[in-house]
Parts: C-alpha cells; sequence; structure tokens
C-alpha cells in the first residue's frame, strides 16, 4: 500500500505545502507517490521527481485542467486513488475544494487540517478556532487527511522517482472558470515567507506606508487582522488567523494587534513573535518572544531606520 | 427558484470554549448557543436573492437534538420560509451530515444550495463539498459574491492570493465566506412571528442513510501556552535581540 499526495504547483514551481506534505507522508513509513494535475505540467515534473521520499509522480495533463477546478481535481484522484490507503492534501484552496468531495465520492468521511499525526489513523487537529486541540482516531480503511503544512518541515531533494502519465477524468462540465484576481506583489507569499509583518486596524490608512519600507528591508509578506481587513484598510486576501491564512514564519511581527484568538491560532506556529502595541495590556503580549510597549507611528519608522542602518 | 439553508446549531462564537476535566470533550452543558455565524451569512444572502424576487421559497434545515429548533427558528425570525429538523442524537459527521441532507435536497429539488463555509465548532470544513458531491453538482466555496444569471450561478470566490469567479450550472451548491454579506439584525415582532412558522421533523434513522459516525474522539486539549517573553524598552533593543535571536541579518 502507499500513500497518494495531491501535488501543488503554480506551472512553474512545486508549491512548498507538497514538500511539507512529503514529510507529513513519512508517518505511514508506506511508498509515496504525488499526483499532479494541470494543463502543462513539463516545467514541474522534473522538480516533483526531486523531491526526497517520493518514488512516482502520477501526470494528470489536459487542456482543460489549466485553470483547475475542485470538481476536476476531485475526478482526478478518484480515477487514480485505487490501491491507496491513504490521501492527503493541504488544507489549502485546492485541498479544501477537492479533498472532501473527493472522500464523498470515495464513500469514506475525511480529517481536515491535521497538525500532528499520532499513528496511522489517529491525528492531532485544532477545533473551536484554535482553543482546542482534538486528537480524533478515523477508523476507515482508506485515510483522507488535509495537512495544515505549516506544521512540518519541507522535503529536500534527493534521487529520482519515476514520471507517469496517469488516467485524465473527462471534464465535469456544469462548472466553469471564468477569471481571476490575483493580488499583485513584490512580496513573498503570506503562507510560505521566512518574515510575515502584520498590521491591525489601528495603523488605518497608514496601513501600507507604514509596513511597506520595513517589509521590503526584511524581504517579508504583509499581513493584517480580520478587523483590519473589515475595516477596508487591506484586502482580503491578507487576512491571517483561523480563517484566513495559516503563517509559521521564522518571525512574525504583530503590529498593533491586540490578539484575537483566532489571529492568534493562525501564528502560533512562528519561531519568533514580536509585537509593538501601544496597550500594555493587550493579549498579544502574552504570546510574544518580544514586545515592545510604544507609539505604533514613532516605533515603526524607528524599526524601518534601524534596519536601513544595519 | 427554491432555496434550501443548512444550518448548524454551536457553541456560541462569544464564548471561549472549556475542556472537561477528564480531557473527554469540550463542555458544553449550559454554554450558550446559536447559529453557526457563517450559515447565518448563507441565510442572509438567500434572503436577500428573495428579496430581489429571484428566490420565491427558502427552506432552513438543521440535522441534531431539539435544541437545534433554536437555530431553525433564528433563520425563520430572519425570513426563511419553513423549516426541516433532521433529529439525530450523538455525534455527527459530515459525510453523514451530507448524506441526511441530501435526502431532504432529493424532495425539495432546490435550485440552489447554500451553506456556511465551516462550522465554528468541529472547523471541519467538508460539509458543502461532500453534498455537492453527492448531488453531482458543482461547488462554489468562500463566497463573497453571487451573481445569478439565467441557468448558472456565478461565484466569486475568496481564493489564496485574491479572488477567483466560477460559473456552476444550477442546482449547484454555494457556501459563505465572512465577507459574502452581514447579516440583519432580528426584530423582536419577527421573533415573535417566527414562532408561528412550521418546523417539520424527521428522524434521521428513519432516512434510510447511512450516518453512523467513524471518527472517535480520544481526547482534547487546550493548547500548550508558548514560554513566556520579554519586553524590551526600546526599538533599538528590540533589533539586539532578533539580531541574537538570528532571525534579523
Amino acid at each position: 500500500m502507499s500513500v497518494l499526495i495531491l501535488a501543488e504547483h503554480d506551472g512553474h514551481h512545486i508549491k512548498q505545502s507538497t514538500r511539507q506534505l512529503v514529510t507529513a507522508a513519512g508517518a505511514w513509513q508506506q511508498d509515496v507517490h504525488l499526483l499532479l494535475v494541470g494543463g502543462d505540467l513539463s516545467a514541474v515534473v522534473d522538480e516533483a521527481a526531486a523531491i526526497a521520499g517520493v518514488s512516482r509522480v502520477l501526470r494528470v495533463e489536459a487542456p482543460h485542467l489549466t485553470h483547475v477546478l475542485a470538481e476536476d481535481v476531485a475526478a482526478a484522484l478518484l480515477q487514480n486513488a485505487a490501491g491507496y490507503s491513504v490521501i492527503l492534501a493541504a488544507h489549502s484552496t485546492l485541498g479544501k475544494g477537492a479533498l472532501p468531495r473527493t472522500a464523498a465520492l470515495l464513500g469514506v468521511g475525511m480529517v481536515s487540517d491535521v497538525v500532528s499525526i499520532q499513528a496511522p489513523d489517529t491525528y492531532v487537529r485544532p477545533t473551536y478556532a484554535g482553543n482546542v486541540l482534538a486528537t480524533v482516531k478515523n477508523a476507515h480503511a482508506l485515510q483522507v487527511v488535509s495537512v495544515r503544512t505549516t506544521a512540518f518541515t519541507p522535503a529536500a531533494n534527493a534521487g529520482v522517482a519515476e514520471i507517469v502519465s496517469a488516467a485524465v477524468p473527462a471534464p465535469f462540465g456544469k462548472a466553469r472558470w471564468v477569471s481571476e484576481h490575483k493580488t499583485v506583489s513584490e512580496r513573498p507569499e503570506l503562507a510560505t515567507a521566512s518574515v510575515v509583518i502584520s498590521g491591525g486596524r489601528s495603523l488605518g490608512e497608514q496601513f501600507n506606508p507604514l509596513l511597506d519600507p520595513v517589509a521590503k528591508k526584511l524581504n517579508a509578506a504583509i499581513g493584517a487582522t480580520r478587523a483590519c481587513v473589515d475595516a477596508g484598510f487591506a484586502p482580503n486576501d491578507l487576512q491571517v488567523g483561523q480563517t484566513g491564512t495559516v503563517v509559521a514564519p521564522d518571525l512574525y511581527i504583530a503590529i498593533g494587534i491586540s490578539g484575537a484568538m483566532q489571529h492568534l491560532a493562525g501564528i502560533k506556529d512562528s519561531k519568533v513573535i514580536v509585537a509593538i502595541n501601544h496597550d500594555p495590556d493587550a493579549p498579544i503580549f502574552k504570546h510574544a518572544d518580544y514586545g515592545l510597549v510604544a507609539d505604533l507611528f514613532q516605533a515603526v519608522p524607528a524599526l524601518d531606520a534601524a534596519l536601513a542602518a544595519g | 427558484m427554491k432555496i434550501v439553508v443548512a444550518v448548524k446549531h454551536v457553541v456560541d462564537y462569544n464564548i471561549v470554549p472549556r475542556v472537561k476535566q477528564d480531557g473527554s470533550d469540550v463542555e458544553i452543558a449550559g454554554v450558550k448557543m446559536g447559529i453557526n455565524p457563517f450559515d447565518e451569512i448563507a441565510v442572509e444572502e438567500a434572503l436577500r436573492l428573495k428579496e430581489k424576487g429571484i428566490a420565491k421559497e427558502i427552506i432552513a434545515v438543521s440535522i441534531g437534538a431539539d435544541n437545534s429548533k433554536d437555530t431553525l427558528r433564528h433563520a425563520l425570525a430572519m425570513g426563511a420560509d419553513r423549516a426541516v429538523l433532521i433529529q439525530a442524537e450523538g455525534a455527527l459527521e459530515p459525510l453523514g451530515v451530507a448524506r441526511l441532507l441530501k435526502a431532504v435536497i432529493d424532495r425539495e429539488q432546490p435550485e440552489l444550495i447554500l451553506l456556511g463555509k465551516q462550522a465554528i465548532d468541529d472547523d471541519a470544513g467538508q460539509t458543502g463539498q461532500m453534498l455537492a458531491a453527492l448531488l453531482g453538482v458543482g461547488q462554489g466555496l468562500f463566497a463573497s459574491q453571487i451573481t445569478l444569471n439565467g441557468n448558472e450561478v456565478e461565484v466569486q470566490r475568496e481564493v489564496e492570493g485574491g479572488s477567483e469567479l466560477v460559473a456552476l450550472q444550477l442546482p449547484a451548491v454555494v457556501t459563505a465566506d465572512l465577507r459574502l454579506n452581514e447579516p440583519r439584525f432580528i426584530k423582536l415582532p419577527n421573533m415573535m412571528m417566527a414562532k408561528k412558522k412550521p418546523i417539520e421533523t424527521l428522524v434521521a434513522a428513519e432516512l434510510g442513510v447511512d450516518y453512523a459516525p467513524r471518527l472517535s474522539l480520544q481526547k482534547v486539549a487546550e493548547p500548550a501556552p508558548r514560554k513566556p517573553g520579554v519586553l524590551v524598552n526600546s526599538v533599538a533593543e528590540l533589533v539586539e535581540k532578533l539580531r541574537i535571536e538570528k532571525v534579523l541579518a
């Protein structure tokens, strides 16, 4: 028996989350296969095959898979699922869309957003917005599991897996991709950046002017709280937290963030958390490794100047 | 157009859940409960489609013990036309819930099925997708805007790095994200009127579907607190500490 991983890529590179899934898959001590879905996989199959621990790459390639729909990805997983004892995906936009659909088509339940694999059928996962960690055992013979990838280290490169063409399902047909609007940014991707600087609502219209220069110097991704997004100071896709993007950078800098539970749940795996807030009683200080009680509008430019000075 | 909205009765979003002393589960006895906030957004969206003259009838469906009627009454007070409670005791899982919902949907034949993107208790985020799979229809997840267009529903979705627009043939399943709308405040007279609206009760065990749980809760715990941090006095001191930690160059 072996583990099938739904790999993710952007057409040019394999996403880091796939490498983290390969590490997670190590818990089963079985062969690990990657399923790649896309319109043109020529730029990414070799990269997928080079990931340490992967023995086979299944290539599901067809023009209708260029702007991929969860319905078609689920069909691809379903068509290639025979013989696997575990199906893994990231708890990402793609994984959240495709994996529950696949599980239902296979007639099995699944476990979402696991942060730890305790045994081949037992997992730890956050519930209640991260306030509770539940240990659950899944009685299904086929384990279908989505993974909080930030909880696992990425697998490195080694060896070469075999690359095989896999069955391509017919297009689902009842859904079509129309368009997308991706935020164009020079900053690294929020979910995988090694430094993240986030702002709260109190930054107001100064959100970008204040955070941009520091983010640039640190090569950091910019994040925001739900309140800040709701108030219209930052776009939706910057939201960090249990209901937004979960991050686990080496350095997380929280600027003017009080520390709501759902926000903390999304940053708690960060290596070092820094909080700068004018309110000494803000809950964030209980969770930060380094706290500075200061006026944001002075402290952030001062931080920028200190970084510029080197 | 007929719309079915699925609603879940959950621990109120303002409550910080407490773990039982024996670590067997979360304590919910005596805890304030209410409609899952994402489901409330789904109900609101259905109401807006009705107010625009697109939808004719809105049916709220919930699954669980008798107290789920409180959440159905909430949906009725918001403006849903009628409600169905599928009575089921004990633990329920997304696949079982999706199968039970399908039984009602097969009977009602709605053109649109709305749900929240996830419930704020188990945070699984599976039911809408599983239901769409069982019905063999398209799924529009994490909707921030819904537009009906002839025989299609266009769903603007919140995805990593931005948004995406998909078009689904009706019938379709759409799950609501936070920014789809802001649910209305319920006025007292509507609350009173809701008591006169019908709640039909079905018994889960009589619907001929397998909803037996396969996941067993081994234990629950509160997350380990981070090691206590230190307060620094200046930006200079902060930068120095971060250089010692080697997270700053």
